[in-house]
């Protein structure tokens, strides 16, 4: 698999990016933390609100 | 040269009757595609040819590729007694195996089954709400683009490919087999627990595709019972002497625009490679069934597949290589089969995939269905703190394919879109311009009170005082645009049109 290699992107310097991007990479953590929980708020609102039932009679005949 | 890799997509829908003790799924089916099929009628805004029903005659899936089928192989059967409708843009609409079922026309590109695969699922959307309409208050049908009822049963998204006859199947299986087996990585829709025989939830809490529980052998006709990776269905609905068509039955149905790009267009790509013959390396699996299953079930995307040549390499040391077998490819061959531009941006957007999921594929929960889906599941489950069998994890993953826009997890979870509204819209009534589906929809769309019936390779005409009239179209990218479109511009009835053939000949 060498050749995949020279298509690939070069690996960051990591000690230089650890350092410089520490706060920023913190900070986008929180945020998709923040957008998980408002999308797991509205699931929860749309979610069948019986799900044993619901998955219990979700049943299909086999097709192809 | 590969011939155009015309494609499209076929999706078995699942079903719900709600609110109703007494619920049929071929009746429910029925219902649905009927109501649809009214209201469009009704309505007046094209859609369905209303009463032109589905010509079987070119009709052979029991016809295999490799000549005879073999002994205790079983022929699908065609349901020619229920509800089959054509639409003006060139699509197929009807109940197969108690599914209702939307095959798209056929496309020169990914981009544009993307579209139409869109499409369909509004067209769907519109179903239920046509349906709603005319059941008892209470009652609804409800559409789920899934292949899986989490209970051992399975309706499939198949994909068809136009392939040189010329072209060995014997490598097409090699090949084919190595990209399905792998490409499940960034097509798989994701799944909670497994229906293989003897796993349980707890054995595979989630697995990255819906369908890879379901198949059983490496290559064969089947597409019901013991399916296989290669389907060897020889149907190829175009001149047969230059043609087949690879009738594709490994893939998930997507929710994801990016993922059902990707799917088709990586496949095209790695199909028109094998007919011009470049690829260097053959990755034949030790076990190619088990590796279907050893790729869906390993989340880390890690564990070596074997090889028979007893090496061993990842599902992603693969799609690099065939990926980076692509760059050349585009270099010496150039993507003309593959939709040109649209074919580069297959392989920029198949590169970019490829090294978020080496990096982190959490990274690509906006594009992939499986990394989507397993980040709700996992962010339910931390939340409620629930076990992996319950309920609510399997209810979610269900929901994540529910069509209703206000049910619908999927149109939640900030999926990237590459189809614009305007554009999925118009794909509901207009067929694509640049393959024979054009004649098929302008044809339905003009004169659809002339036409007896339609499929994909030809046309019934009956215009009054003459025998009925089959127009062939054996030549998928002929019938387009460019080729029809002053013909058809020029023709007031379809009594023009068939006087204008007759004289000039031309199909």
């Amino acid at each position: 698999m060498a050749e995949r290699e020279q298509i690939k992107k070069p690996a960051p310097q990591r000690e230089q990016t650890e350092v410089e991007d520490a706060p920023a990479a913190s900070e986008q953590v929180e945020e998709l933390k923040a957008e998980l929980d408002d999308l797991l708020d509205e699931i929860d609102e749309v979610l069948e609100t019986n799900a044993e039932d619901f998955v219990k009679s979700y049943i299909q005949k086999g097709g192809q | 040269m590969a011939v155009p890799k015309i494609c499209g997509i076929e999706t078995e829908f699942g079903i719900v009757h709600t609110g109703t003790d007494d619920a049929n799924p071929i009746a429910a089916s029925s219902l649905l595609i009927n109501s649809y099929l009214s209201e469009v009628e009704r309505t007046g805004e094209g859609g369905p040819a209303a009463g032109v029903t589905w010509d079987f005659e070119d009709e052979m899936p029991g016809n295999d590729i490799r000549g005879i089928a073999p002994l205790g192989s079983l022929a699908p059967e065609i349901e020619t007694h229920l509800v089959n409708a054509v639409l003006t843009n060139g699509a197929r609409y009807y109940v197969d195996h108690a599914h209702p079922e939307l095959s798209t026309p056929e496309c020169s590109n990914a981009l544009d089954v993307t579209r139409y695969d869109k499409a369909a699922e509004l067209i769907l959307r519109r179903s239920m709400e046509a349906a709603a309409q005319i059941l008892p208050p209470g009652q609804e049908l409800v559409v789920y683009k899934n292949n899986s009822d989490g209970k051992g049963n399975s309706y499939g998204c198949h994909e068809n490919y136009l392939m040189a006859r010329a072209t060995p199947f014997s490598q097409i299986v090699v090949h084919a087999t190595a990209h399905l087996v792998t490409r499940q990585i960034f097509t798989g829709s994701g799944k909670v627990g497994s229906e293989a025989p003897g796993l349980t939830t707890e054995d595979v809490p989630f697995q990255i595709t819906q369908r890879a529980d379901f198949f059983e052998e490496e290559v064969g006709l089947e597409t019901t019972l013991k399916r296989p990776i290669i389907n060897t269905r020889d149907e190829p609905h175009a001149d047969a002497r230059h043609y087949r068509r690879l009738h594709v039955i490994a893939g998930d149905a997507n929710m994801s625009e990016v993922a059902t790009f990707l799917k088709v267009g990586t496949t095209a790509i790695v199909l028109a490679m094998v007919e011009d013959n470049i690829l260097p390396r053959e990755f034949r699996f030790r076990m190619p069934v088990l590796a279907m299953r050893q790729v869906s079930y390993d989340l880390s995307l890690a564990k070596p597949l074997e090889l028979a040549d007893g090496t061993s390499a990842t599902a992603l040391e693969i799609q690099w290589d065939l990926l980076d077998q692509a760059r050349k490819y585009a270099d010496s061959h150039g993507l003309d089969a593959v939709g040109g531009s649209v074919g580069e941006m297959v392989i920029d957007r198949w590169e970019q995939v490829l090294a978020g999921l080496e990096a982190d594929p959490a990274t690509l929960a906006g594009q992939l269905d499986w990394v989507a889906k397993y980040r709700l599941i996992q962010g339910l489950a931390q939340r409620h703190d629930l076990r992996s069998d319950d309920a609510r994890l399997a209810a979610l993953d269900l929901q994540y394919h529910d069509l209703r826009p206000e049910r619908s997890v999927a149109a939640r979870a900030g999926l990237e879109s590459l189809i614009s509204a305007d554009g999925a819209q118009a794909a509901i009534t207009e067929p694509p311009l640049d393959t024979r589906a054009f004649f098929r929809g302008q044809c339905l769309k003009r004169w659809a009170s002339s036409i007896v019936a339609a499929n994909w390779d030809s046309i019934v005409f009956d215009v009054g005082d003459e025998p009925l009239r089959r127009v062939p179209m054996m030549e998928p990218s002929r019938g387009t645009a460019d080729h029809v479109g002053q013909l058809l511009a020029d023709c007031d009835t379809a009594a023009d049109l068939l006087n204008r053939l007759r004289e000039s000949g031309t199909r």
